[in-house]
This record gives C-alpha cells, structure tokens and sequence, in this order.
C-alpha cells in the first residue's frame, strides 16, 4: 500500500449514547481515490466528517481513538480546526455555493486565511478555476451571482473554492447525488484528474461509481468498517459475505 | 351519490373563503386610497383657493420670509406664519438619532441571537425585545419625559431638558424591537448549509456570520432598516411628549425640536376648520403619507433587486 496521509486508528465515536463509530481502524492512502460504501445509516458521513473534525460542531459528539494527518493526531489540543481545514477540504451533497458572486466564492478560502496579498487574489481566483474547467465559461462573469449558475457548474465551483486555498486532502459526501448522470460523469472525471495532486475520500450510494473511479474501497455496516481493500478485490474477491451482498446489489 | 355533493359543497366554501380574503386584501387597497383622497382634498386650498394662498401658499410654507426670522412656525400668531421647514428639520433630526441609536443596537441584538447565542439565551432575549413593541408609545414618551430626560441631560450636558436627542433615544425604544424581530428572521432562515460551507472551509464564527450569513441575509436586513426608519418617522406620541415641541430650524441636536407629526396632533384639535392653519396640517398629513408611501416603495423595489443579486436572477 502506498503512502498514507489519513489514518484513524481504532476510532470509535458517540452522538450522545448512541454508538456511531465503531473501532474503525482505516488508511487512506496519499494521491489515489478512496471511496466508503454501506446502506444507509451505516455511519459513512459520520466517518468522513472525523476527518476535518466538522462532527465538533454538534454538541453532542464525543470521539475516543486516534486520527493522524501524517502522523500527528489531528484531534491534539496543538492542532486549531482552522488549519485543519484548510488542509482538509469538504464537497458536500448539495452543491452549496455562498450566495455570493463566482470571484467572491473562489476567493473566500484565501481572504479568511490570508493566504495571498490583494493583487495576487485575481490569479489565484482563475488558476483556481482553470483547475476544475470553470475558468473559458466563467471568466466573461465573474461578478454574477455564483447561485445562478447550473448544478453541475455550482459543484465544481465548490471544488474550486476548496483547491483555491490548497488543501491536501479532498472530502466529498455524495458529490453527485443532485447532479444529472452527464454532470455526474463530467465531475467524476475531473476527480480522476485531481488525484494526481490531491488525496480524495468520497462517499457515494453509487456502486459503479465506486468501481469506475476509486483505487480502494471501504466497506461499512451499521457503524463498523467490514471490509476495507483495493477497489478491485472488493467488487471482484469480497471476504466478507456482507460485502458480496453489498456488492452484487442483494441489499442496501 | 354522496361523494360528488360533498365535492361541490367543499368547492363552494374553498370559492367563498377565496372572494372573502380577496375582498379583505382590496378593503385594504381601498382604505388606503380614500384617505389619500379626504387628506388630499383638504390639503389642496392650499394650491387652488386664493383666500388660503394669501395666508399660506407654497413659497411661504418653504421659502424664507423676513430677514429676522426666515423660517417660523407660528400659526396662532397675529400675522401668522407657517413655515414648514423647522418641522422637517425637527423630524429628520429625530428620526436620525432613533436610527442611529436603535439599528446598531437592533442588529447587533438579531446577529447575536441568530449566530452566537445558545437556544435558551434566544428564548430569553427574543421574547423581552419583542415586548418592548408592545408598550404602548404613550408609554414610553412619559418615560423619556419624566425619567430618562434628566439622564440624558447629564450625560450629554444639555441646556435643555427635552431636546432631539432625548426624543430619539427614546423613539429608538420604538424602533429596536421591529428591526430586531424582521432582522433575525431575515438571518435565521439563511440556510444552515452556507454556514456549514463556511466552517468547513476553516473560516470562524465570526467569519461565517459576517462574511457568509449577514450579506446573505442583506434584503431582509435592509427592509428591517425600511421598516424602522418608517416608523420613527410617523411616530407621533413619543416625540409630542419627549422633544420639547419648539419649532426651531436648528441641525443642534441639543436643541428643542418639533415634528411634523407631533404638530398635527397637538395643533389640529383647535384648529379654526376651513382656516389657512387646518389646510396646511392636511397639507403636512399628505406630505408625511407621500414621503412614507415613496420610501416604501422605494425600499421595495431595491429589496426586491438586491434579492434577485443575490439569489443570481440577474
Ligand atoms: N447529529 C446527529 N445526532 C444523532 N445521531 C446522528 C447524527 N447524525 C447522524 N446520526 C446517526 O448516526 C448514524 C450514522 O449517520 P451518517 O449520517 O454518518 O450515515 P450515512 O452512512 O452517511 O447515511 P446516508 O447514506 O443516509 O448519508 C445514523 O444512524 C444517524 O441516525
Ligand atoms: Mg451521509
């Protein structure tokens, strides 16, 4: 296996009593695409959202375990979320661009973290943009409202507000749950693209999805990690009988 | 055959319930149109009637008269003078320390309970806020004139005790509670998955409320703004009592100051009917309706622009 960049180490995590998480022990490797699979309810959004620690936002929560970023545990007091997530970028289901227009939303991520000085802030904003194909459509209207845009378009600003502020690694929940299946494969090939710089975790309902475009899979069941290999050996050579029936579509 | 009889019978009661909300929404139209016309109608001598004109005419309600006195508002006097424009002064001055008092205030209090406070501290300050709209605005006058009038002397050091400040804190009292509640609305139903696109990008609180939530936010919080500024202008009972009610055309905060509103009511209960002075209040009556009803529109036209901005319809 290659590099690591994410690992959580025998992770166990509680919204109030209920036990979410389950001594989940997961490698996610640098530069390739992993995708987490599972029915409904299994604990997947909950699994992705440790990683950038947005399950502090819910009152409840409380995590027991260990969750490294290149080997230092991101959940240490030394460690401010801030950074974190500039780091560890989110896409989330819905496409959620800021009502604001298209320059605005690239170049939200760099102002908040001061990342560039002010005349350096419009290059940033096109590179950003050339790097998801938004940029020969967009440039002519930047100043438009990013909410007129079209789904598809609104999802891979999303993406480019993140690469705006150079993360390593990229969350995606359900990316193209909203999106049409030509959206959805335009997005998907521009994860393919990504992979190369970027680490990608996505979770996704879509089987083939999973098959077509990640290098490992994990495979998870009422809050514990089943099964985790490569992509291959998952849909090919389950080990798991859960996972042969995930797979082959018996339930879920 | 039952089925079909109960159909019309629920059509019939779905079509009456329908005519009556609409004969309400036009009763509405309609109040509004008739007292546009009985206040103008009494308002027009003042253009039309040559007996009225020689007393009070437009150049004599806004231009300056004599060297001494350029502009006063003595309408009982023995040659009467009906300079409007002191009163205008008056309520703008007032109106503008009220706003500048109460939107800060208003604001700060909404993005608080929207953003940062915890449920139970909302559930405390909403409902209190909220009840100061209820106090009656007579209420409220007699506060400023007996009680907060000596404070706010103190603390600005004031010659006089009633003054435009005074009146505007307390015309403020009025108006905080309306900007509050149209405002936190307005930034409660931003949808919560901006503020999570925000968070997630590593941006604090701070950053999300005021980067994020407040510009999402802008149309409703500007027609909270709208709302109170129409408010302190037509306020009339707070101003009566806490202003001091001299007509004087001074910017001086300081000072006394009269509004057009509080001189309707003071004036038009003694007034002489068919007099000069009676049509000129109609004619201030029918400024302040049309001044408030172009701001109104005004405001909700821009509103409704700066939404389609932000909602990327334009
Ligand atoms: N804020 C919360 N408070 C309490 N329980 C929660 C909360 N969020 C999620 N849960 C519970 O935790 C479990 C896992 O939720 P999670 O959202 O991670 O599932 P998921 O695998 O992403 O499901 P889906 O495929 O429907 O998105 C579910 O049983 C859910 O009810
Ligand atoms: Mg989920």
């Amino acid at each position: 296996m290659s590099i690591s960049s994410l690992e959580a180490r025998e992770l166990n995590l509680y919204y109030g009593n209920f036990h979410a998480l389950k001594n989940v022990t997961v490698r996610i490797a640098e530069h390739a695409i992993t995708s987490i699979i599972g029915p409904s309810g299994c604990g997947k959004s909950t699994l992705l959202r440790v990683f950038n620690r947005m399950n502090d936002l819910i009152a409840t929560v409380r995590v027991t375990g260990q969750v490294l970023m290149h080997g230092r545990d991101i959940y240490s007091r030394q460690l401010d979320t801030a950074s974190l997530r500039k780091r560890v970028g989110m896409v989330f289901q819905r496409p959620n661009p800021f009502p604001l227009s298209i320059f605005e939303n690239v170049a939200y991520g760099p102002k908040i973290h001061a990342l560039v000085e002010k005349h350096e802030l419009a290059e940033l904003v096109a590179n950003s943009l050339k790097k998801t194909g938004l940029w020969e459509q967009l440039k002519d209207k930047l100043n438009d409202s990013a909410l007129s845009l079209p789904p598809e378009q609104q999802q891979r600003l999303c993406i480019s507000r993140l690469l705006a502020t150079e993360p390593e690694v990229l969350l995606m929940d359900e990316p193209c749950s909203a999106l049409d299946p030509i959206a959805t494969a335009k997005i998907e090939e521009l994860m393919l693209e990504l992979k190369d710089k970027y680490t990608i975790v996505i979770v996704t309902h879509n089987m083939q999805q999973a098959a077509r475009i990640s290098d490992f899979t994990a495979f998870m069941l009422l809050g514990e990690l089943l099964e985790f290999d490569s992509t291959s050996a998952i849909f090919t050579n389950p080990q798991h009988p859960k996972t042969q029936d995930y797979v082959t579509g018996r339930f879920g | 055959m039952n089925r079909p009889k109960t159909m019309t019978r629920s059509r019939f009661a779905e079509g009456a319930v329908e005519w009556l909300i609409r004969a309400s929404a036009f009763s509405a139209i309609v109040g509004l149109f008739l007292i546009f016309i009985f206040i103008g109608k009494e308002a027009l001598p003042i253009l039309t009637s040559p007996d009225v004109r020689k007393e009070a005419n437009i150049s004599k309600l806004f231009l300056p008269q004599d060297q001494a006195h350029p502009y006063s508002w003595q309408p009982v006097s023995e040659i009467p003078k009906y300079s409007i424009l002191p009163l205008f002064v008056g309520t703008l001055k007032m109106t503008l320390v009220a706003v500048l008092f109460a939107i800060p205030l208003a604001l700060g209090a909404a993005l608080f309970t929207s953003e940062f406070s915890p449920g139970w501290l909302k559930e405390f300050i909403k409902p209190i806020i909220e009840l100061l709209a209820g106090i009656p605005s007579v209420v409220l006058g007699f506060f400023a004139l007996m009680v907060m009038a000596s404070y706010v002397q103190e603390l600005f050091g004031i010659v006089y005790r009633l003054n435009a400040i005074n009146a505007g804190i307390a015309l403020g009292l009025a108006v905080i509670p309306i900007v509050y509640t149209v405002a936190d609305d307005a930034l409660t139903s931003v949808p919560k998955s901006y503020r999570e696109a925000s968070m997630a990008m590593g941006a604090s609180p701070w950053q999300t409320a005021w980067r994020v939530v407040f510009p999402a936010a802008l149309p409703g919080i500007l027609a909270a703004c709208v709302l109170g500024f129409g408010r302190a202008i037509g306020e009339t009972m707070i101003v009566l009592m806490a202003s001091g009610n001299a007509a004087i055309m001074s910017w001086n905060l300081a000072k006394p100051a009269r509004s057009l509103s509080a001189t309707i009511a003071a004036e038009l209960g003694e007034v002489v009917v068919g007099s000069a002075h009676y049509h000129v209040l109609f004619f201030i009556g029918i400024s302040l309706f049309i001044f408030t009803f172009v701001l109104n529109m005004f405001a909700h036209w821009f509103v409704a622009r700066l939404q389609k901005k932000v909602l990327g319809t334009i």
